[in-house]
């Protein structure tokens, strides 16, 4: 383990480090905390929960985020559901089991501790998002209701149909408009952090934009906290959206904050494809579908060509002529299996010719047996054993329309095809990063008072994600871990009184803001910001995405490196820095991503093994299954910038113990 | 498809504003109504012109962050959708276009096609929430069952985006629509009650104070609403606020 790092995971038994790690923090009292001024940077999930807690706790709180209100984050678009180990079902779920998926659906890259503690503090979520009216999904009995998702054996999802993320976000905005209302939290929305500021060593603020204006101001407080979000964009064409960005993490980065697994990031296998070359964004079609689609391309390259030059219809291709390839080639879980192993299992057949749109890179998720299946179902019930096809067909329709019908409804939208009579089209897309800023048990980053919290830090999901577990961890991370963690540090602080913002530090940040968004605007190139981000984006996603080796990446490197150096000579922003420019933000946070993306390579690189998200090709077995190589990589990657330079980051290994967990192969076949 | 389009251009919220034409070529049906501006967009900075500002974010129509008025329809032509969520098919090649940004004294312009829609939250924090702070040991959340009508229901009135195209829509530009789904979301469930009266009366009161206007039963805003919230909301918050009065 490198000397530079602690974890600081409490001693005892797993299930009682929690527990006993909160009775030996110190306490800050009401009087004291009133003094006590703390910056949270994102009011996502994770950021309005944080701020929220901290504020009702007596806290000064101070939180920013980009858009016109905290309630338009990111992860209001969460569809799915979030999990938690209730075992309403009775189906034997448990903390440990929930613990135990985890850790294994991470592909044994997470850190147990972490890990067992999100398991444990999960119910509480329930509870407390109830307790706030958050309209769950209930069933008649007036209980609420689970659903089973992500591969999972038992039902532990809670959702609110397709829209859980909203509503999730919607009750922690209250709960954050709530304090802002009694003067606790100062809301600062259309603002940016564009740096951190660090003050003889801790965290002491930051920099912000104001968005309308174009005002850089300073904001000082005893301790940071980030939560802005993964970084998924670093594509361009991602399920985030638009304004989802890196540079409140790489500004902390920058400033001595390691960044951790940045190569772990996670393909969702369900999203609409690509469909032309001004499109901006991808858009996820839930995951549940996978539970009655299923998913198949044409079993020869003759009838694939024909489709994609609109000459053969896919209903038309008869049953033997088609490949339901997961079918294939997992018999066990089938069209369940996990994320990374469906990503690729789509590429690798478009990639060998199969592919069913213009693009080529398309499969299809076909509802026509699960239609016939539920029809017929219906029509026992309904005691009508003659009925004739076209009545199976419409009593199917009905059932999966019920299930599905906002999902089928966005997909016509989009596509303007009706799936319940041909088959969807879907690729796999950017969705999820599971790396992110490095942090110990107490979410703390490598600067001190510097604390992280959502998708933004790297804590719980290792080398993959499981389906629901993103909320479930910020709502963890803002509710229920930080207000405690956060005593840490703060109680060194109690007679620090306010922070200054016109130390040297705070002046010297925003200078160097400044002529930063200056020489944007000084560059007077010929190039729009949205291109070089376009062109960045298929570096990423051709040789940092679903499949890797090393002439890629050390490609990906050099090319990025030379759009780098392009984009600060010939980039276009017009306008002006002291009023509204979008333009000028964006290069901001464009500039920030070419330098990410250099250390993604760099990760990839020297992690020589497959695992999770990341599959490097070379580390393959013969029938094409990702190989990890536990004696030499169980560790967490976590870069110190160096240099000026994101090239030249220096590697610090966090060694990864599994006490609780037996490090085993993952077989869905 | 070539298209012509009059968009409002207007630098900041002191600048009078006016309209700007500009011609778009090429431009695919797959498209989504934001995409073309992107490409518009595009297109001026080439020119030496500054692009066009508005709002947007998650483009899946979720945010709430979009917010055009399209041909004078909030949100454009087509029903139950965002501005992102709408496609140029519902176009024609050689259509001229006209796109605003709300019109409203409670949302004033911020720049070109953006508003500033912080009236909202001001409401919110008047008495959009339930007092409960966070706590590690609240009741059971399967502790009080709670009817699945009433769950729905409540949860129909929750998926409110707060864009605003309510406002947008009504001549008196009243935020009734908004302001009753949530009341009506904590009237339908049971851990609303303890504050309804203070709730309906102080989100009321604030709405007032933002200056938005009266509501007289047009139904327009459920028209243009891309959520379907239904003006029974604004019904049930009547009769929660007659409550509240005969209480008080
Ligand atoms: C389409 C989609 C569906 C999903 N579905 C599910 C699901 O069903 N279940 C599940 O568990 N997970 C799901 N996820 C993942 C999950 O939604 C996210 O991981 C999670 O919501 C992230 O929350 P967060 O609070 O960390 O960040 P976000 O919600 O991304 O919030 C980031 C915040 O930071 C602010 N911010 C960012 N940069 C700056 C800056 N420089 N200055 C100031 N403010 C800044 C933003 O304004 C925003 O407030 C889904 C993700 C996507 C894309
Ligand atoms: S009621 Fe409808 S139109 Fe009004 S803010 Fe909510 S979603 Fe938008
Ligand atoms: S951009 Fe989010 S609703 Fe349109």
């Amino acid at each position: 383990m490198s000397s530079k790092l602690n974890s600081r995971i409490p001693e005892g038994p797993i299930a009682e480090k929690w527990t006993k790690h909160k009775g030996t923090i110190p306490l800050v009292s009401p009087a004291n905390k009133r003094r006590i001024d703390v910056i949270v940077v994102g009011t996502g999930l994770a950021g309005s929960s944080a701020a929220a807690s901290l504020a009702e706790l007596g806290y000064n709180v101070k939180a920013f985020c980009f858009q016109d209100s905290p309630r338009r984050a990111h992860s209001i678009a969460a569809q799915g559901g979030i999990n938690a180990a209730k075992n309403y079902q009775n189906d034997g779920d448990s903390v440990f089991r929930l613990f135990y998926d985890t850790v294994k659906g991470g592909d044994y890259r997470s850190r147990e501790a972490n890990v067992h503690r999100l398991a444990e503090v999960s119910s509480s979520i329930i509870d407390q998002c109830v307790a706030q009216g958050v309209p769950f999904a209930r069933d008649y009995g007036g209980l609420l209701d689970n659903r089973s998702f992500g591969g999972v054996q038992v039902s532990r999802t809670f959702y609110a149909k397709g829209q859980t993320g909203q509503q999730l976000l919607l009750g922690a905005y209250s709960a954050l408009e709530r304090q802002v209302a009694k003067g606790r939290v100062k809301m600062y929305a259309r603002h940016e952090m564009v740096d951190l500021v660090v003050v003889d060593g801790k965290a002491r603020g930051i920099i912000a934009r104001n968005l309308v204006t174009g005002e850089l101001e300073r904001h000082s407080a005893h301790a940071v906290i980030i939560a802005s979000g993964g970084y998924g964009n670093v594509f361009y064409l991602s399920t985030n959206a638009m304004g989802s960005n890196v540079t409140a993490a790489w500004k902390a980065h920058k400033k001595g904050a390691f960044f951790a697994n940045p190569c772990f990031t996670q393909i969702h296998p369900t999203c609409i494809p690509v469909s032309g070359e001004s499109q901006s964004k991808l858009t996820l079609m839930s995951e549940s579908l996978r539970n009655d689609g299923r998913i198949w391309v044409p079993a020869e390259l003759e009838d694939a060509k024909a489709i994609r030059e609109g000459r053969l219809k896919p209903t038309d291709l008869p049953e033997e002529k088609r490949d339901y390839y997961l079918e294939r080639r997992y018999p066990a879980f089938g069209n369940l299996v996990p994320r990374d192993v469906a990503s690729r299992a789509a590429k690798e057949r478009c990639d060998a010719g199969y592919g069913v749109n213009k693009t080529g890179e398309a499969v299809y998720l076909d509802f026509s047996a699960a239609i016939m299946r539920y029809g017929k179902e219906q029509a026992n019930l309904k005691g009508m054993p003659n009925a004739s096809e076209a009545e199976i067909r419409a009593l199917g329709t009905k059932v999966v329309e019920s299930k599905y019908g906002n999902l089928f409804q966005m997909y016509e939208k989009i596509t303007d095809e009706n799936p319940y009579v041909t088959p969807m089209k879907i690729y796999p897309a950017v969705h999820y990063t599971m790396g992110g800023l490095w942090v110990d048990y107490n979410l703390m980053s490598t600067v001190p008072g510097l604390f992280v919290a959502g998708e933004a830090n790297f804590s719980d999901h290792g080398a993959n994600r499981l389906g629901a577990s993103a909320l479930m961890q910020g709502l963890a991370d803002g509710y229920f871990v930080l207000p405690y963690t956060v005593g840490t540090f703060l109680a060194d602080d109690i007679r620090t009184g306010p922070i200054s913002t016109d130390l040297p530090e705070f002046v010297e940040a925003e200078k160097a803001a400044r002529a930063r968004f200056e020489g944007f605007l000084k560059a007077k190139g010929s190039t729009p910001v949205e291109v070089f981000h376009r062109r960045l984006g298929k570096i990423v996603w051709d040789k940092i995405g679903m499949a890797r080796n090393e002439a890629g990446l050390k490609t990906a490197i050099a090319e990025i490196r030379a759009l780098r150096e392009e984009f600060y000579r010939d980039v276009k922003v017009l306008g002006g820095m002291f009023e509204m420019n979008p333009e000028l933000d964006k290069a901001n946070r464009v500039a920030d991503f070419m330098e990410l993306a250099e250390l993604m390579a760099l990760d990839a690189l020297t992690r020589e093994e497959s695992c999770g998200g990341h599959f490097r090709e070379e580390y393959q077995s013969e029938d094409g299954e990702a190989l990890r190589q536990d004696d030499a990589f169980a560790f967490v990657s976590a870069w110190e910038f160096t240099d000026n330079d994101p090239g030249k980051a220096t590697l610090h290994k966090e060694d990864l113990v599994f006490e609780n967990v037996k490090l085993v192969t993952r077989s869905y076949k | 498809m070539n298209l012509t389009l009059k968009v409002w251009r207007q630098k900041n919220a002191q600048d009078q504003g006016s309209f700007a034409t500009y011609a778009v070529r090429d431009i695919s049906p797959d498209m989504s109504f934001l995409e073309m501006m992107d490409v518009l967009n595009e297109q001026l900075i080439a020119q030496g012109v500054e692009s066009v500002v508005f709002d947007h974010d998650c483009r899946e129509g979720i945010c709430g962050m979009c917010s055009m008025f399209i041909n004078g329809e909030a949100h454009g032509p087509d029903r139950g959708v965002t501005t992102c969520q709408l496609h140029m098919r519902k176009f024609k090649d050689g259509d001229t276009i006209t796109v605003e940004p709300w019109r409203a004294k409670a949302f004033p312009v911020v720049r070109d096609l953006m508003v500033d829609r912080s009236a909202f939250d001001r409401i919110i924090q008047a008495g959009g929430y339930v007092s409960v702070n966070t706590m590690g040991n609240l009741p059971d959340a399967n502790a009080t069952p709670i009817e699945k009508h009433d769950a729905d229901a409540a949860f129909d009135a929750a998926t409110c985006i707060g864009c605003g195209a309510c406002v947008a829509t009504c001549k008196n530009a009243s935020a009734m629509l908004f302001v009753s789904a949530k009341v009506s979301q904590f009237a339908l469930l049971p851990q609303g009650q303890v504050e309804a009266a203070d709730r309906v009366r102080n989100m009321v009161h604030q709405m007032d104070l933002e200056g938005f206007g009266n509501c007289t039963n047009t139904g327009a805003c459920e028209v243009e609403c891309p959520k379907g919230i239904s003006i029974e909301n604004i019904a049930r918050m009547n009769r929660e606020y007659l409550k509240a009065s005969i209480t008080a």
